[in-house]
This record gives structure tokens, sequence and C-alpha cells, in this order.
């Protein structure tokens, strides 16, 4: 009963947690809606090759972490593909900042004289992200760990169920984000 | 969670995971934030009745810097009124008020041990301590505090070479508040999920006490608003620091253009007040929870539409979200928009009041008992409708644009939200004192208090209407060199008369507060015969609430002067009888 009681909340917890993130990213997004309909908006046109390589590593990584839960719960060992799920996590993070170098090249810059928001709103919004997801790659870090330690079993693997329903949250926000980047820049 | 754990002066009183303790934390952080903000105000009133005079306290106070031969500096004056209101509507109002409140209430209305997660709690009032140390270091700078008013809109708060108090100032604001969203949004967190885990057996929903019904509503608009305010400050962040053009376009300061292009400060203005306008309601809801039970325990009367109270609550929560734009009138809105915000404004009117309609229907024919707590509920009654009726007003765009920038809408808000909110709050401490420190408040001191305030406070704001409908500007330094405004410096003298007596009388509350936690005479378990489950927990303070199991709930909290029954009230721990229904 106490150990259901403290899956719950910490569920919760998380759960609400996400839904706060949701309305900062919802906060974000809607700027670029406002400003995009006044006048002055310079579109980019111009969303980097590396950002569709970094959508496909973490689509990628949920799968994996899909697999993980399915091995925790028959009682199998998970760890191979958490750790696998991490490494496509530092993999995507990796192309994000190859991704910010491109715009550099492009000539689209966050700040300066050369600066404009629509590049300015780019830069933010997956900074914003990346930020995320460094609580992400921590909490996958610690899971890989504690697994390789045995520290889950199938009865007992809270701290696996909360990193995947984080982990699965940034894909998807992700996705959002990249859908709507192509579509608005 | 045991009952009695070890604790030592630092885990009780510093680092405490108790929520009675992390409330107190917050109630007396509020306290000495809402002197600072009150201080401040009585000060820039000098400067308003009397402009340009020479005010010895103005000197002793700020400095030769800051008020040359004891004349407030304008830069000064830009930077009370923007600390003023950030202290009072964060630090005293949002987490004073919530985190008193919330904090304190929670486990033990519900009937829990504590809250779901003590750590995160602690943490929760640790990034408010922390906030509250770096916008207290703000006053201090050599540039000055923020001066960009509560609402830091840019360009002023933008770039730092605007103004002095755009310097430095500026930046520990922003560090100040971003600690401080962070603080709510754990606060919140936390509230949100031991309501819906921690209750006890018996404690359905509709047996909450509205207060928990206000805390629990308040907090899921803390999850859904502040984060938006989180992405609006992070975008002012990067123009002011790193030089990009969310907000700003087309700037010449001092013959030289900046390199911004393409912002609009427009566009702030929208994100701000995404989460300004259900901020009101953050700080509104918990007084009106408050004030629900409060009057409820004080006309021995069960809470009138009980259900309808809970709707409204909920009815005004959603529609503070789809009403921003009425602040923003007066920026080149559409009109066609202006009326959409116009009616959804307008929409809160309904809800707001059913509450009034109910809180006048539990006091009519009640056998009322004039506690100081129930004289500030009744004061909260005349603010609310006081202050919703100038709001009828400012939410008709067409009416709005005339009054926008005057005084209407400072003497608007301050009676609806400022006093309304802080009437709640005095109510509360003075009702829920004896549970939080085992003592009572000294009554009279309480009935002195209460009546110089709510003479006072309206001495200040309902004057600011007249002011208002006369044109007289809000934010300026000074009027003077407007004659047409010559007529009205009387009034202002009265208002800054009225502001500083019913400053100083609130010297009395906080004397009568920290005195009653010592010398107060000692408080019986249920001092206001109340039915809710706190006062069921015993007098002295302990880790864990009840001592062995935690009582179960067997009916609403509102059974008072129920037919039949032996007593005017019956606990929730009260079984029904045989035969008796649930209200």
């Amino acid at each position: 009963m106490e150990s259901k009681l403290k899956n719950n909340t910490s569920k919760q917890l998380l759960w609400i947690g996400m839904i706060g993130i949701t309305m900062f990213f919802a906060g974000l997004t809607s700027a670029v809606i406002v400003r995009s309909a006044d006048h002055g908006w310079e579109r980019l046109n111009n969303i980097p090759q590396w950002f569709w390589y970094s959508t496909f590593a973490i689509v990628l990584s949920s799968l994996f972490l899909i697999i993980a839960k399915k091995q925790v719960r028959q009682g199998i060992s998970p760890t191979p593909y958490i750790f696998l799920t991490l490494i496509l996590g530092l993999l995507f993070s990796y192309f994000q900042i190859m991704g910010w170098g491109q715009l550099v090249n492009d000539g689209i810059f966050l700040t300066g004289e050369k600066s404009h928001p629509a590049g300015s709103f780019l830069y933010v919004i997956t900074l914003a992200h990346l930020i995320h997801v460094l609580g992400g790659l921590i909490s996958l870090l610690v899971t890989t760990i504690k697994s390789a330690q045995v520290k889950y079993t199938k009865e007992n693997y809270l701290g696996i169920e909360l990193t995947s329903i984080y982990w699965h949250f940034l894909d998807i926000l992700w996705v959002y984000l990249f859908v709507f980047l192509l579509y608005s820049l | 969670m045991s009952d009695h754990h070890k604790e030592t002066f630092i885990t009780k009183y510093i680092f405490s995971i108790d929520h009675k303790m992390i409330a107190k934390q917050f109630l007396i952080t509020g306290m000495l934030m809402g002197i600072v903000g009150m201080l401040m105000s009585v000060l820039f009133r000098l400067q308003l009745s009397n402009p340009g005079e020479s005010f010895a306290v103005l000197e002793w106070f700020f400095g030769e810097k800051w008020a040359p031969e004891g004349i407030l500096d304008p830069n000064m004056y830009l930077s009370l009124v923007t600390m003023h209101g950030t202290i009072l509507v964060f630090w005293v109002l949002t987490a004073g008020l919530s985190g008193t409140f919330a904090n304190f209430l929670i486990p033990l209305q519900i009937g829990a041990r504590d809250m779901a997660s003590g750590f995160i709690n602690m943490l929760s009032y640790w990034f408010f301590f922390a906030a509250t140390i770096v916008l207290l270091i703000s006053l201090f700078v050599e540039t000055g505090p923020a001066s960009a008013g509560w609402t830091v809109y840019p360009p002023l708060s933008a770039l730092p070479e605007a103004i002095p108090g755009s310097g430095l100032g500026q930046d520990l604001w922003l560090i100040a508040m971003t600690l401080f969203i962070v603080s709510s949004l754990l606060g919140g967190l936390n509230y949100i999920v031991t309501i819906l885990n921690l209750r006890t057996k018996g404690m359905s929903m509709s047996r909450l006490p509205l207060t928990i019904w206000a805390i629990f509503i308040t907090a899921i608009i803390g999850v859904l608003s502040f984060p938006v305010l989180l992405s609006c400050s992070l975008l002012l962040v990067f123009d002011r620091s790193f030089g990009t053009s969310f907000y700003l376009s087309d700037i010449i300061i001092g013959g030289e253009a900046l390199h911004h292009t393409g912002g609009s400060p427009i566009l702030f203005e929208h994100l701000f007040w995404f989460l300004g306008h259900p901020e009101v309601y953050i700080i509104l809801l918990p007084a009106l929870g408050i004030v629900s039970e409060v009057m409820s325990v004080n006309s021995r009367k069960p809470i009138f539409g009980y259900k309808a109270m809970v709707g409204a609550l909920i009815a005004i929560a959603f529609l503070s979200f789809i009403v921003w734009g009425h602040h923003m009138f007066i920026t080149g809105m559409d009109p066609f928009l202006g009326s959409v915000f116009t009616f959804t404004t307008l929409l809160i009117a309904i809800p707001s009041a059913v509450k009034v309609f109910n809180y006048l229907a539990t006091l009519w024919k009640a056998s009322i008992r004039f506690t100081p707590a129930m004289l500030f509920t009744i004061g909260f009654v005349s603010t609310f409708i006081t202050g919703g009726l100038t709001g009828l007003i400012l939410g008709d765009s067409a009416l709005d644009i005339n009054v926008h920038d005057t005084y209407f809408v400072v003497g608007h808000f301050h009676i609806v939200m400022g006093l309304s909110a802080i009437y709640g709050m005095f109510a509360g401490v003075y009702h829920w004192f004896p549970k939080m420190y085992g003592r009572m408040m000294n009554k009279t001191l309480g009935y002195l208090h209460f009546w110089v305030t709510f003479i006072c406070a309206y001495g200040v704001f309902f004057p600011m209407h007249f002011l208002g409908l006369a044109g007289l500007p809000r934010r300026y330094y000074t009027n003077s060199h407007f004659p047409m405004f010559d007529g009205l410096t009387d009034i202002n003298e009265v208002i800054t008369f009225f502001a500083i007596i019913g400053g100083l009388v609130q010297l009395i509350f906080v004397f009568n507060f920290f005195y009653s936690i010592f010398k107060g005479s000692k408080s019986t378990q249920n001092p206001w015969k109340s039915n809710t489950l706190e006062w069921t927990a015993p007098i002295e303070r302990m880790h864990g609430n009840w001592p062995g199991e935690i009582p179960t709930v067997h009916r609403w909290p509102y059974d008072y002067s129920k037919p039949g029954a032996e007593r005017d009230f019956i606990p929730q721990t009260e079984p029904l009888k045989e035969g008796e229904t649930e209200h």
C-alpha cells in the first residue's frame, strides 16, 4: 500500500511537472505565432539537416526505452537498452549542437546586428529543449547504473518508469517543436 | 513517517520538512517583506502628496544619493513603486498567503501526516528565501533597484542603459523572480499531489473544506501560468544580456541607434499578462477559501451553496486564462479582439457574483461572532464588491481606454486584489494563530487593527477613483507641471495621511503577533468550535500531526447549527447518527 502510494505520488509529481514544462514551451511557441503575425517578420526557411538526424535519434531512443521497460517487467536485465537510450540521447545532443553550427555557417545568428527574431527563436527554443534533455540524460545515467547494480526487479522498477515517462515526454516535445519550427520559421 | 523522530535546532526551525514549520517560515518572511513593501509605499506617497518638498525621513532612508536634501530622486521613486508592487504581489500575497496557508492547512485539513514530499516542500521555502535575499540585495546596488514597474515592460527592462534602475537592479530582479517561480512551482506540485493522494479515510473531494478547494485550484493555475512567465523572462534575459531582439526594435539612445530590429514589446505584454491575470487569482483564490471557512465558523451556519462555491472557483480559474488582453486595450489592439476580451472579462462577474451572493446568504440571519478574523472576513466581502464593481468598468474596452493610465486603475486593483487578499490573510492569521502557536492573539488589539486598517484603506484607495476620473496619470513622479491637476493636491494629501496612519497601525498587528507567540493566553484545542480536522490534532506541535491513527472523516465540514444536533457544531470526525442525512 505504502509503495503503491509512493508510485502514484512520484508519477503525479512528474506528470504535473511535465505539464509545467509544456506550458513553458507553449509560451515560447505562442510567442513565435504572435510575433510572426505582426509586421516585419522574416521567415528563415532554413532548418538544419542535423535536426532531422536528431529527431531520428530521439525517436529511436524512445523505442529502446520501451523495450527496456518490457524487459524489466519480464525479469530480464534492461541495462543494455537503457544504455543504448543514453547513447542515443547523447547523440541527439551532439546533432543539436552541430545544427547550431550549421545555422552559424548559413549566416543565422542568435544575437548581434545580423540576427533576427526568427533565428533567435530557433536557437532559444532548441536550447531550452536541450537543457531539459540534460535532465533526462542525468536520469538515464542514474537508471543505467542502478540497473547494472540490479536495483530493479519486475515488481519494483519505479526509477525506470519515471525515467521513461520523462524521456518519452522529451521525445514527443521535440517532435512537436521540430514540426512547429519547420512550418513556422 | 515517525511521529516522534529526534530533531535538532536546525532540522526543527531552519531546514525543517514539517509542513507547519515551513508554513510559519513563509508567514514570517512574508510579513517582514510586507513591512518593507508597505514602508516603500508610505515613503513614495510623501513625494506624491508633497512633490519636491524636503523630508528628513527620506534622506535618512535613502541618503544623499537618492534623496538629496530630503527630496526623493525621480529614479528612486520609480524603483520604490516597482519594488512595492513586486514585493506585495509576489512576496506577500502569493508566497506569504499561499505558502503559509497551503502548507499549514493542506495536511491538517485533509488528514495527512505531512506533504507528499517534505523535501520538495523545504526546497520550495529555501528557493523563496534565496529569492528574498537577492531581491533585498538589489535595494543596495549603486544604480538602485529595478524601476521598470512590477510588470517590467521592455524596453525599460530590456536595455541596461535605459535608466539607472535598468542596470544591475533589473538583473537581480530577474534572478530573484526566477528563484521565486521555481519556489512556486515546487510548492504547487506538492499541494496538488498531496490533496489528490493523501486525504484520510472518508475525506472525499466533496467533503473538502473550501480552503483546500481554493488552494488546490490556485496550485493548478500556478502550474499552468508561472512557466509562461518563465519563458517570457527567458526571452527578456536574452534581449538584455545577449543582444537578441525579441522585444526590441528601432531604438535610439543618446542619439545612437541600437542594432535591435524586428522585436515587439507588445509580445512581452502578451506573455506577461498570460501569467499576470491568472496571478490575480493566484492571489485571490486562497483568500476566498479562507474567507469561506472563517465566515462559516463564525456565522455558525453552513456555507451557503458549497457546490456553487466550488463551481465558481473552477469557473474563475478557467476564465482567468482567457482575459489577459484586458490589460492591453490601449496597445493598439484590434477593436474586435478587444471586444472578445471584454466579453470574457465581463463573464468573470458571474462566478464572482455567485461567491458574493453566497457570502451574503451565509451571513443572513446568522448568529455572527465578531472575532477579529470575522471582521476581516466581512471586510473582504466589502472590498471584493467595491473593487469588483470598478472591474466592470475596466473590463469594458470602450470605458477602459479613458481611464487606463490613471489612478482609477490603481484604486481598483488595490481594493479588489490587494485589500481583499490581505484581509483574507489577516483573517487566516487571526483564525489559525491558536493552531499555529497554541496561544490566542489579543482581541482588543485585533479590533483596533481591523477598524483603523479598514477606514484607512478606503481612505487611501477610494479617492483614487476620483483622481483617475479627473485624468490624473499613474506612474508619474510628479504632476506639478500640469496646472489642471493643481486642484487635486488636497486629495493626494488626504490619501498620504491615511496611508501613514494605515501603515503605522500594522505595527500593532506585528506586535500582537510576536507578543502572542510568547505571552498570549493559552488556547484550548478547538477555540472556535470548528468542524474541520485540524482542530482534532493536539495543541502540542508534533511532526505527523496526530498521535496514533489519523482520524476518519464522516461528514462535510459545514455542519453548523444542524437541526436536531446537541451542539451548534459537529466535527467532521463524528459519525452520522442513525437516520441522519449528510447536509
